[in-house]
């Protein structure tokens, strides 16, 4: 029997149509699991899917489409496959239809929302999927079929767990809205890009509308894939007719349609919802003259996010670089205290300034680098959209980012020496990702273009016995100190243009290197940037921050017809302040006495960067700390007890608590770190089960403004990891914080074990649902209303600490 | 009506003062007028305004109420569906898009944070109003009138009623809303509701 792969390789494979309405017709009820069929009604869906042999379908997935440990018992699980699997085989011994015929393990999305959206995890979601692929492979599928996803995310688990647990081709399909994304905001760019990097063997759209209306999320990946693209689209939408449902586009209507697409490009098709075998018998006819188009290589190279990919080619990509402790001290020490928000805040505003890919590199001699940079990753790609550089040097590390990674990550990065191939290709292979390869060896960096280029060839070789594919490579031909060595530039330049021309490859630089030691040097950096992009330079790795930086990147695209009208370089212009401006206030300062009271009216009325510039202009003549307790706490104090008085709002509380924030920054700045006075150590936390985090987040910013140390373990959080923190940090406080009567044992459970393990510990209890008779009978010390309450206990706590 | 369908709404008009309200403020600063307006236009399209919703035959016998696919005890839905023959099951979202503002700022702007929690809340409300006052409209034309609708977790009407709802609904595969294990709803701004459809008395 001729394997499907080789099916695949000349001919249009049909697939099957829609089963749930057919199941539904004869006598499914509302509610009821269609996968508890297989056992209960075989004969019925046995029938179903010999119809669709007999129509021509060389492809039946089973009746499994929610066949997973999250609905069923291991037991039934096995038993449900198991049968679902036979039903399929005994459908095809009873067909008519002569094609070859071919077993699908159907698999559908688990139906719960994966983290940070949901609650489920993406490890289990990978082992729940890896579940129902074990039983697929030992009843013996002849191919797996993931399909109707609609969170990239998860998708990525799903293949994930059918690679790991079989070598059965696998297919994965995906539904679109009408605005041509996913639920979650993929688009098919993002999805080719990571469904194809992690070696799905055919890729494609199922469910949500009709063919004509798939339309163009189609020709996106006929555009854009390199390996067979599959569709099977719905008969349209539902609609009441007479008083009965029917779907809008008829057999002969969906052939049609199907067909013109087929002529497109499609290899696989077959139909969803409201489809049945006589739309799929029409189509099969309808079809059968079309030739199977070939299927080309596209040589893109790109990453992506879980919303959008980013493709290196005509215009220059920016990855910004603040993600990297290497002479920053303020970072190295936000990275020692688990400050994730730090990092956050980097990736955020260099976001603003306009990078395209965040680098990401969190490594410190002593601290776990697998655990801090996947954290990393994961609390990034939940607040910034665009795609991640992970770099390390450490393949543990690597692997486990990419692992969680949400979308093809650039990765950071391979060099010629063997080792280092040998760790990172495996991984590259398994997970997707665009390498960025360093063009050095166990030599070190040559000198010439010419040696360098030789280092890539190698590379390129090595690669290649991987199965990675040049385009999935980008070139890093390293900036060396112009300082050091007057043809360092030169020589890096010639590399950059030998590899576009000769290899026809794409390049990066991590530019800032070129200028150590030179004054200016983003002068020096910048015009470096934009030689190398004239010499065909497609990224570089930068600090978005360097105005000129951002000026030659503008200056670049305007004059390489990359910029229509030269909107953004105007539109950049005009972002940019006034050449004139100093880093004064803008409104004229007076004394300093006046800006002090300036810098109350700023925090009172939430005025962030004014906060800021007055706390900056105030530090050249005042003390740090006189700062704190005449002028910011003051402000804080005022608004404060308007908000307990109830002429404040909490918006406006937030809006103060934020500008008081940015002139701490100031001032944490200037203070060597450790001077600040701080108050004792708090750790906060939502309890498990409950992921609603406002409210303490609110509690977070406070108290760290009234100069608590605050340790935030975020939402969800198991008592066990409460507990640990607070031995760990010997805090005299806890904040718990619920919202929902569903998490409050939960919360009862940390109180439980504080006591147990710390004693020592106040606890403090606040959300929605408590109230302080609720409180009490938890166990807890004390609860707070709202986030003033909590600072004034904190306070009363720490006052007595102190005395 | 044997089958689910799905809805997709234009984005409702605004109500900022609805805004204001559930970020707990009652009057708003110029500077908060500011914040708002700039959330707001970060939002712009991409919240989507989706609904799927499902007909059912209505049994009342005393507290004990029959929707068709599952019984629950509830005096006050009760009260609310009392005289209805049946009602729809609905389940409305306005998508992820504001759930991952949210978190973003929860990390650099707690204000930030706040209003678009605020915003998401109207937002899913306003969607819920316009779903809604249609349903109304098409019963109304038939000589029917609708309820208001009534939530899981109103009153004495039980959250885990949301497990039933869902198994119904389709809700991860119609609308891309799923229930977590603790019976959460993601994305965070979602509803659903029962709306009782009874004759125009």
């Amino acid at each position: 029997m001729m394997k499907f792969t080789e099916l695949l390789k000349d001919h249009t494979v049909y697939l099957d149509g829609g089963m749930g309405t057919l199941l539904q017709e004869a006598g499914l009820a509302a509610g009821e699991l269609p996968e508890r069929w297989n056992l209960t009604h075989a004969a019925a869906v046995q029938e179903i899917h010999r119809a669709y042999f007999d129509a021509g379908s060389h492809v039946v997935s089973t009746n499994t489409f929610g066949a997973n440990s999250l609905k069923f018992s291991d037991a039934e699980l096995e038993e449900i496959i198991a049968r679902a699997v036979e039903n399929v085989r005994a459908a095809a011994r009873d067909s008519v239809g002569t094609q070859q015929k071919f077993v699908a393990l159907d698999i559908g999305p688990t139906g719960r929302m994966l983290k940070p959206l949901g609650d489920l995890d993406f490890e289990d979601a990978v082992a729940v999927f890896a579940k129902t692929v074990r039983l697929g492979v030992k009843y013996g599928v002849d191919l797996i079929l993931i399909e109707t996803m609609s969170d990239s995310y998860e998708t990525k688990a799903a293949l994930l767990a059918a690679k790991e647990q079989s070598e059965l081709p696998v297919l994965v399909s995906c539904a679109y809205g009408a605005d041509g994304k996913l639920m979650t905001g993929a688009t098919p760019a993002a999805m080719v890009a990571m469904l194809e990097g992690m070696g799905a063997d055919a890729i494609g759209v199922n469910c949500s509308l009709g063919p004509r209306a798939l339309r163009p999320v189609v020709e996106a990946y006929l555009r854009l894939a390199s390996v067979p693209v599959l569709l099977k689209p719905n008969a349209g939408l539902p609609r009441v007719i007479d008083g009965k449902t029917a779907y809008d586009v008829s057999p002969a209507d969906f052939a049609d349609e199907v067909t013109e697409m087929l002529a497109m490009g499609v290899r696989l098709a077959g139909g969803c919802c409201g489809t049945t075998p006589r739309y799929i018998e029409a189509l099969v006819k309808r079809s059968r003259d079309i030739k199977p188009q070939p299927i080309t290589r596209k040589d893109i190279t790109v990453v992506s996010s879980y919303t959008h990919a980013v493709t290196f080619g005509s215009a220059p990509v920016l990855i910004g670089e603040r993600i990297n402790p290497t002479g920053k001290k303020r970072f190295k020490e936000a990275l020692r205290a688990g400050d994730m928000d730090y990092i956050l805040k980097e990736g955020i505003t260099q976001e603003e300034q306009g990078v395209h890919i965040l680098d990401v590199n969190v490594g410190l001699p002593e601290l776990d680098e697998p655990r801090m940079l996947t954290d990393a990753v994961c609390a990034l790609q939940a607040v910034t959209a665009l795609p991640l550089q992970i770099d390390t040097s450490d393949p543990v590390a690597m692997e486990q980012a990419l692992r969680r990674y949400n979308g093809k990550a650039m990765i950071n990065s391979v060099s010629g020496k063997k080792e280092s191939m040998a760790a990172v290709f495996p991984l590259a292979k398994k997970y997707g990702g665009l390498v960025v390869a360093l063009t050095l060896d166990e030599q070190g960096i040559p000198a010439t273009a010419e040696a360098r280029v030789e280092i890539a060839r190698r590379i390129l070789a090595e690669a290649k016995k991987y199965g990675i594919d040049k385009k999935d490579l980008i070139f890093d031909p390293l900036a060396l100190t112009v300082s050091a060595d007057p043809v360092a530039a030169l020589e890096t330049l010639r590399a950059v243009e030998l590899i576009r021309r000769e290899l026809g490859c794409h390049t990066s630089l991590g530019v800032s290197n070129v200028s150590f030691g030179l004054p200016l040097r983003e002068v020096i950096t910048a015009s470096f940037f934009t030689l190398a992009l004239g010499r065909g330079l497609s990224a570089a790795i930068m600090n978005p921050y360097a105005r000129e930086m951002m000026q030659a990147y503008f200056a670049y695209r305007a004059l390489s017809a990359l910029d229509e009208n030269c909107a953004d370089y105007i539109a950049f212009a005009q972002s940019q302040p006034q050449l004139t401006a100093t880093t004064t206030p803008s409104e004229p300062s007076g004394t300093t006495v006046s800006a002090a009271s300036e810098l109350q009216q700023a925090v009172i009325k939430g005025r962030l960067e004014r906060a800021a510039a007055l706390t900056k202009e105030l530090l050249k003549t005042e003390d740090p700390l006189a700062i704190v307790g005449q002028e910011i706490i003051p402000a804080l104090d005022r608004v404060g007890e308007g908000f307990e008085k109830k002429t404040v709002y909490l918006p406006q509380l937030l809006m103060s608590a934020e500008a008081a924030k940015a002139a701490f920054e100031q001032i944490k700045a200037r203070l060597a770190s450790g001077g600040a006075a701080q108050k004792c150590a708090f750790v906060l936390a939502t309890v498990k089960g409950d992921i609603h985090d406002i409210g303490k987040n609110i509690v977070k910013l406070l108290l760290e403004n009234y100069g608590f140390a605050v340790t935030d373990l975020g939402r969800d959080v198991a008592p066990e990891a409460v507990v640990e923190a607070v031995v760990r940090l010997h805090a005299p406080m806890a904040g718990l914080s619920a919202l929902m009567t569903t998490t409050v044992p939960a919360m009862e459970e940390t109180v439980r074990q504080l006591r147990a393990h710390a004693p020592w510990c106040k606890i403090l209890v606040g959300g929605a649902v408590l109230t302080p008779e609720y409180a009490n009978a938890i166990g807890a010390d004390h609860y707070a209303r709202d986030a003033m309450e909590a600072v004034r206990y904190a306070e009363e706590i720490d006052r007595a600490l102190g005395a | 009506m044997e089958s689910v369908y799905v809805k997709a709404y234009a984005a409702p008009p605004v109500d900022q003062r609805e805004i204001w309200r559930y970020a707990g403020a009652r009057n708003a600063t110029a500077e908060q007028e500011a914040l708002l307006q700039a959330c707001l236009a970060e939002l712009g399209e991409q919240a989507v305004f989706r609904v799927c919703y499902r007909e059912f035959p209505l049994a009342l016998e005393g507290d004990a109420v029959d929707l068709g696919f599952t019984k629950v005890t509830s005096p006050a839905l009760a009260r609310c569906l009392a005289g209805c023959g049946s009602a729809v099951v609905f389940a409305a979202t306005v998508g992820t898009a504001i759930d991952r503002l949210i978190t973003r700022y929860s990390a650099v702007s707690p204000a930030r944070a706040l209003l678009f929690d605020a915003i998401g809340t109207e937002r899913v409300e306003a969607l819920c109003d316009t779903f809604c006052r249609e349903l109304a409209t098409e019963k109304g034309s038939l000589g029917l009138c609708t309820r208001p609708r009534f939530s899981p977790g109103y009153g004495d009407l039980a959250l885990s009623l949301q497990r039933e709802i869902f198994g119904v609904l389709d809700c991860p595969r119609k609308i891309g809303l799923s229930l977590g294990q603790d019976l959460i709803m993601s994305p965070s701004k979602s509803v659903t509701a029962i709306v009782g459809i009874g004759n125009n008395l």
